[in-house]
């Protein structure tokens, strides 16, 4: 299946919940201060790859795609709960690339200006998830 | 305040733009996307300076770790469980602190 970019997804989304999704990352980012604040930086950086926003964002996606099935008429069964899961899937790979931005951060953050270092370490996670994704896509090794 | 607004506003960006993609996926990419990290790490450089990011930023090495785990038997529950999609993604955050404090514990808890 190829990529493709839409905006019907925005429209489905109601207002509170891109209002839940602001408060959760919000919340999240001074959590993960007064985390390292308390207990220092080895234990708060932990917190800054915590799925906050996941649990919502994957509720989200399983009743959207409930929705869309009733809407057509048809019998929803599974299809929210699978919807959410190639979420998950996708998440998986993400996290790859998180690891990636994280190393490059750890490494290089000391030697280069921060302004320089965090784009840098970003485009890595969009090009490592990404790639990930595509070579998951193709499963070369199931030829 | 500035970190709450500022988080907020990472996050709340990252979401849209995987709101926008498909396949599912695909737009799950983001869900792994640095946002807490990127507002939080850019405010404490300015005010702990690059060595405490640093430090952070190996930490959160293992909190990218857990969060591979955590998703992974998120997916593997909804696909194959019939539990609320709810019940999992939450529940599962058990197994995020598990894997992240198991490998701080296992590799970091003498660092400083």
């Amino acid at each position: 299946m190829m990529i493709s970019a839409s905006t019907g997804g925005l429209h489905q989304t109601k207002w509170y919940e891109y209002a839940a999704r602001f408060l959760f990352g919000g919340a999240m980012t001074v959590a993960a201060y007064l985390i390292a604040k308390h207990f220092g930086p080895v234990v708060g950086g932990l917190f800054l790859a915590f799925p906050a926003i996941f649990p919502a964002t994957a509720t989200l996606i399983n009743n959207h795609e409930k929705e869309r099935k009733q809407n057509q008429g048809l019998d929803p069964g599974c299809r929210g709960r699978r919807a959410a899961g190639a979420d998950a899937a996708g998440t998986v790979m993400g996290s790859i690339g998180l690891a990636v931005f994280a190393i490059i951060v750890w490494i290089f953050i000391p030697r280069a200006a921060g302004w320089l270092i965090l784009p840098a370490a970003l485009a890595a996670w969009m090009l490592t998830a990404a790639a990930v994704w595509f070579v998951w896509k193709r499963r070369p090794w199931r030829s | 305040m500035i970190r709450f607004l500022t988080g907020g506003a990472v996050v709340s960006a990252f979401a849209v733009i995987g709101d926008l993609f498909k396949p599912k996926s695909f737009a799950g990419l983001f869900g792994a996307a640095p946002s807490v990290a990127l507002a939080t790490l850019a405010l404490t450089i300015a005010s702990k300076g690059p060595q405490y990011v640093s430090t952070e930023a190996r930490s959160m090495l293992l909190g990218a770790i857990a969060l591979g785990v955590y998703s992974l038997v998120v997916m593997r529950l909804l696909f194959r469980a019939g539990v609320r999609t709810t019940i999992v993604t939450l529940s599962g955050v058990i197994v995020w602190f598990a894997a992240a404090f198991g490998l701080w514990f296992a590799l970091l808890r003498h660092a400083t």
